[in-house]
């Protein structure tokens, strides 16, 4: 009706309500997505202005750039991706997810969760796990036909498809097919997603590769209903003076040599510890949830501070 | 200090002791930062497709990627970044072989390189049987290689050594083709220990060393009866085959040019 959807989504305006609720339904089967091809990344990058830079590691580029060379970096390491975290955190990622994953339960059934930047599935893989754990252990019987919509659901989504290509092979794999996930190819600042629809809204080492960061928590805010959870698992700075040396040493002196060595490609592992570093520090991050509308923001740090999960409700 | 005539012999060593306690404990730091930076320094890239790494990357380039070229034999690129990352000693080596001989300072200054758009295949094609650019094509056909499939190189540190590597790589089907050997297992270990005794890059010594680990049990009597010893006498007398501008040479004829580069006439091959 009052149809103009604001690109930039931190405005609320009118939009129709049937349109989207209709789009959201259709996101529940799970073969139904909506593919990012180049055109439309180059849609993406027409956003911004040609003069704004933004970093890309330590090089600085066109904002315009960014998304396509994050878009290639995470194409040449899809299929290596999950042997590379293994390799290059020795296998602590599986922990650190672990506890992420423990924080948002107990779900109360009919949890609406979306996994942003969750490509290959790592998180909502555990997070199915754990629901299907908890409704056995608390009795919950959710397959009655009249009470599926108090089943919970969870959406993957991810700017690039080969990510999550990755992630429906392992699914396959792990036997973990559901009516519960869903998978949807989309950029974390323009989801195309109704207002208030989600419970949850998780995102794990995927908000420092967003072009801007203050949009994606924008639209996080956006799609979120009153009272819902933001909980964001990132890398982030360490204060020990010597951890910080050996965290330094290891990531640029064994990361990109072993990306080499494993996956054949040096430059991306580069660009990943760079953005590591270029990634705003814990305070700075709260601030700027805090901006984005959210309240009563934490943040915890795991591993003296190599990984640091933050949490805000949008109240 | 010590009056001299008090000095005796133990006061002098015990001075001498304490002299150089005081000089390790006062530069100690000095000492632990240079480490420290030799092991982490960065540097600009020389030229292009020049990724610059330092001893501590290069020290992981190396190990990882013998362990990845002998456990994962489909990885081609870690055999290249092995060379690149061990050979600093074996290309100075290398290059100083090259300047030492006429046609070896032209390769150098010239800079030629091999692929399709600077070799002409289809012309090469078209030479009588017997000369280096047929047995070439021949080679490239039979065995269905290109030259384009040579990776740039990027570890080395040096302009200079950058393009002895590179040559180096890009000579190597031509080694084939001059050697007679095909690029079965067999034939790929017996250049391998060719260019190990000329060369002296760590990565074809262990190539030559561990390759023979992976072939069948029925090529290994062979192996060790006719083409090892023919490959060993081969890399020890022959002359230095970097040193061979085979752009000028496609229309010798390939077994004067084995004469004029004391090659021994390859065994056959299966």
């Amino acid at each position: 009706m009052f149809g103009r959807m604001s690109l930039f989504g931190s405005s609320y305006s009118f939009r129709s309500v049937k349109m989207y609720e209709h789009f959201s339904k259709g996101l529940h089967v799970s073969t139904c997505f909506k593919t990012i091809n180049k055109s439309n990344l180059e849609n993406i990058s027409k956003t911004y202005h040609e003069d704004k830079t933004v970093d890309f590691g330590f090089q600085t580029i066109p904002a315009s750039e960014k998304a396509q060379r994050v878009h290639k970096v995470f194409e040449n390491v899809a299929s290596n991706y999950d042997i590379m975290n293994d390799v290059m955190s020795v296998g602590i990622h599986r922990i650190w997810k672990d506890y992420f994953v423990k924080k948002m339960f107990p779900l109360p059934p009919g949890t609406k969760v979306i996994d942003v930047a969750g490509g290959t599935g790592d998180i909502a893989f555990r997070m199915l796990q754990s629901i299907e754990r908890q409704n056995k252990h608390l009795n919950i019987n959710v397959t009655d036909a009249n009470e599926s919509r108090k089943n919970s659901s969870i959406l993957i989504s991810d700017i690039n498809q080969a990510m999550l290509d990755v992630g429906r092979e392992r699914a396959i794999k792990m036997n973990l097919q559901s009516d519960m996930l869903s998978w949807l190819c989309a950029d974390a600042q323009q989801l195309p997603l109704a207002d208030n629809s989600f419970d949850l809204y998780t995102i794990a080492f995927g908000i420092r590769n967003v072009t801007e960061v203050s949009k994606a928590l924008d639209e996080a805010y956006r799609i979120l209903r009153p009272g819902g959870r933001f909980l964001c698992l990132e890398f982030s700075h360490v204060k020990n003076p010597l951890l910080k040396w050996v965290y330094d040493t290891y990531s640029f002196q064994i990361i990109p040599p072993l990306g080499e060595v494993v996956a054949g490609d040096w430059k991306s592992y580069q660009y990943l510890v760079e953005s590591i570093r270029k990634f705003p520090t814990q305070d700075r991050f709260k601030d700027m949830i805090e901006e984005a509308g959210f309240r009563s923001v934490k943040y915890e740090n795991l591993t003296f501070g190599v990984v640091t999960i933050h949490s805000g409700y949008k109240i | 200090m010590l009056a001299k005539n008090l000095i005796t012999c133990h006061n002098r060593v015990s001075v001498a002791l304490i002299q150089r306690l005081y000089t390790t404990t006062t530069q100690t730091p000095y000492i632990l930062s240079w480490i420290k930076e030799e092991i982490t320094k960065k540097s600009e890239p020389l030229y292009d497709g020049h990724i610059p790494i330092n001893l501590l990357q290069r020290a992981v380039l190396s190990v990882g990627s013998s362990i990845v070229s002998l456990t994962d034999p489909a990885r081609g690129d870690m055999i290249a970044v092995n060379g690149e990352s061990s050979g600093h000693s074996a290309l100075v080596r290398m290059q100083r072989k090259m300047l030492e001989s006429e046609e070896g300072q032209q390769i150098l200054m010239e800079r030629p390189k091999i692929n399709s758009s600077t070799v002409d295949i289809e012309k090469l094609k078209s030479y009588p049987d017997g000369t280096l650019g047929r047995e070439y094509t021949k080679f490239l056909e039979v065995n269905n290689v290109s030259p384009d499939t040579r990776l740039p190189v990027r570890f080395v540190d040096d302009v200079d050594l950058a393009y002895v590597m590179q040559r180096y790589r890009e000579t190597h089907d031509l080694v084939h083709t001059l050697l007679g050997c095909p690029t079965n297992m067999l034939g790929e270990v017996a250049v391998k220990w060719v260019e190990a005794l000329q060369t002296g890059l760590p990565m074809c010594i262990g190539g030559a060393v561990f390759g023979p680990i992976r072939l069948k049990p029925k090529n290994r009597s062979t192996y060790l009866s006719k083409y090892l010893p023919w490959a060993i006498r081969v890399g020890s007398t022959s002359s230095f085959l970097m040193n061979v501008f085979y752009e000028r040479r496609w229309e010798q004829d390939i077994t004067e040019l084995r004469d004029e580069l004391k090659i021994e006439t390859p065994p056959g091959f299966l």
